[in-house]
């Protein structure tokens, strides 16, 4: 319940050497739930601890609601945050670990009682209330950290560090959606880490992306899909990911090898040299005649309600998420065609323009 | 069927053998001459358990074994906590944490008779630092107060002991997880409760080796008051082991020496088994996972 706000913050491990997260600015809305996507080692953890303050940034300050933060250690913050494997009280019942955050902050015994039967339901393990978290499976104690990241009503965000990562495939997405409905009932802000996309954009309402220490692109799940800002997001967001190839600019035509593809949008001028092009697999087509870029099918996979269907032509391999009609088979030959709003061209890295299809000759 | 090979066992024998003569041989000429009362090697004469009688019957011994349970039970009363106090507060990295380290592990790689006659020397009234210093204080005199003997000798065995306690707490607290300590500041939770919920449960098991090596050591504590008090004054240090050797090597009564020596050993061993059993108790009870 708090507007968390960042203004140039940065983290080093190594006395400034290299920096596992550059320094960032950035504002959540209160109530909104973010997630940080990314692989392993790009720096979201070391974001998150920021934000609860287990880790002091380097540079940078925090705000939460405009009060500075900075210098407050995590209890002070008041923040709740549920880590990625269980971590629990050993001698304490599922109840007194519920219990635990709410009778260090002197929360009324009523209170907590109700509150702990909430946040139990809520969890599914209202039975295992009375037993020592120890004597769970990890799933269930993972369930027990979980709650007692939840049972705080007070706190200006919630944080999660891959909580679900124990979490039994079926029950995560029961879970997922529980998480869902009460962030919608309470409006917590959330702030959600994970390296699962699918997870990242069915939670949040705001997913950043982060490679190498920085954020390469904040946005809905709808904008990271349909219009990404940067190879990364390209590859990393989408199953698969964005099909590339090698191209060149000249006076505003784009080229692989000897085929021209399409012009420049005329909305982005472009200095002449390499480009990459990057298209999703969804918006690739590949039609029997027709000119374009040609490729041989090299082998289609019937995937229930699509076809993945994998082409290799000499710029490249391609994959095409085609619709279950597609009646292409291994071996033919074909063309590929680009979706002129959906192919965007790269230039170190990041994009430079979209493709002008109707300019190809 | 499976075939059988059972001759890896001929690879033990080595051990049984060593065992044999460093420990078995021995326990038994002890178990032997508790059974006798031997006058010379050649004349001996075969008593039953007239030694066990007598020993569980004589007064001076049974004040031995009291005053050494005593001593045990305040070593421990002072050793354990303070151990675990002076753990927490050590440097956890970096130079700092080696230093203390080495500082901590100092009384622990000095001789035992080195350490007795240092602290004899410096708890004198007359040229020790520390007695003269206590004399003119409370007029401290271990060599007439019996109250004064028992806790120099107390003193010693702390100063000597707690190392052993903080290296191992020392140990165990760095082993805990960072997870443990973030959570419980997400959690809000005080020092104290840190302490208490998180610390000493992951602690238990250091603990419970610090308690047996420290109980088994302290009830059988010989060297300290052997060379500070010889077990005075009066008989206020007298423990045990030192009344042991008076039997055995001071009157070279064998027989009594030796039916004390089982019942010593017995009594160390029960003791051990039962803190071990308490102990772990809980460990085997969380054995069974809930499904």
């Amino acid at each position: 319940m708090a507007e968390i706000r960042l203004e140039n913050v940065g983290h080093s491990y190594d006395g400034g050497a290299t920096f596992a997260l550059n320094p960032i600015s950035l504002t959540w809305k209160d109530g909104n739930a973010v997630a940080l996507l990314g692989p392993s080692g790009c720096g979201k953890t070391t974001l998150l601890n920021i934000i609860s303050g287990l880790l002091t940034p380097s540079v940078g300050r925090v705000y939460f609601d405009g009060v500075d933060v900075t210098d407050l250690d995590t209890a002070k913050r008041n923040v709740a945050q549920v880590f990625q494997f269980p971590v629990l009280y050993d001698t304490m019942t599922v109840r007194e670990n519920l219990a635990f955050p709410l009778k260090n902050r002197g929360v009324a015994k009523d209170v907590i009682a109700t509150r702990v039967d909430e946040i139990a339901e809520l969890l599914n393990i209202t039975k295992y209330l009375d037993i020592r978290p120890l004597k769970l499976r990890s799933d269930l104690q993972q369930l027990v950290s979980l709650g007692r990241g939840l049972v705080r009503n007070d706190v200006p965000a919630i944080l999660f560090d891959e909580p679900l990562t124990v979490i039994d495939q079926n029950f995560k997405w029961t879970l997922r959606g529980r998480l869902k409905e009460m962030h919608n009932s309470t409006r917590h802000t959330l702030v959600y880490v994970t390296h699962d996309q699918t997870e990242a954009l069915t939670f949040a309402d705001e997913v950043l992306v982060l490679n190498q220490g920085s954020v390469v692109q904040s946005g809905t799940a709808s904008e990271l899909f349909l219009s990404p800002q940067d190879e990364f997001v390209g590859f990393f967001i989408g199953s698969p990911g964005m099909n590339f190839l090698d191209g060149k600019v000249f006076d505003g035509a784009i080229t692989v090898g000897s085929t021209q593809i399409g012009t420049v949008d005329g909305s982005s001028k472009l200095d002449n040299g390499n480009v990459r092009i990057g298209i999703r697999p969804e918006f690739l087509s590949l039609n029997t005649s027709g000119s374009g870029i040609s490729v041989k099918i090299n082998r289609v996979e019937h995937r229930g309600g699509y076809k993945m269907v994998h082409a290799d032509a000499k710029e490249g391999k391609f994959v095409a998420k085609l619709g279950t009609e597609s009646t292409l088979a291994a071996g033919q030959s074909a063309h590929l065609e680009f979706d002129a709003q959906r192919t965007f061209l790269f230039r170190n890295s990041k994009v430079c323009g979209t493709v002008n299809i109707k300019g190809a000759k | 069927m499976k075939t059988r090979n059972n001759k890896a066992w001929f690879l033990v024998l080595p051990v049984i053998l060593v065992v044999s003569f460093t420990a078995l041989i021995p326990l038994m000429t002890v178990a032997n001459y508790a059974l006798q009362d031997v006058f010379s090697p050649d004349n001996r004469l075969f008593v039953g358990m007239k030694w066990f009688y007598d020993i569980t019957n004589d007064p001076l011994i049974i004040d031995a074994f009291q005053r050494s349970f005593q001593f045990s039970i305040q070593a421990l009363l002072i050793q354990i906590p303070l151990g675990i106090a002076i753990a927490r507060i050590m440097p956890k990295s970096g130079w700092k944490a080696s230093a203390a380290l080495v500082a901590v592990s100092i009384p622990l790689i000095i001789p035992f008779n080195v350490i007795g006659s240092t602290w004899l020397i410096f708890s004198r009234k007359d040229i020790g630092l520390g007695g003269f210093l206590l004399n003119k204080l409370f007029d401290f005199d271990f060599t007439s107060d019996p109250k004064d003997g028992w806790g120099l000798i107390l003193a010693v065995d702390v100063w000597h002991w707690t190392p052993l306690v903080v290296l191992l707490v020392y140990a165990g607290l760095r082993s805990i997880p960072q997870a443990y300590y973030q959570a419980a500041a997400i959690d809000g939770a005080s020092s104290f409760a840190v302490f208490r919920y998180v610390e000493l449960p992951k602690l238990r098991r250091v603990l419970l080796i610090a308690l047996l090596l420290r109980f088994m050591d302290s009830f059988m504590i010989y060297t300290e008051p052997f060379v500070i008090t010889g077990g005075g004054p009066g008989d206020a240090t007298t423990f045990a082991s030192i009344l042991l050797t008076n039997i055995a090597v001071g009157q070279f009564d064998v027989g009594r020496a030796g039916a004390y020596s089982l019942i010593f050993f017995l009594l160390i061993q029960i003791m051990s088994f039962i803190f071990y059993t308490v102990l772990t108790l809980q460990d085997r009870e969380e054995e069974t996972k809930t499904k």
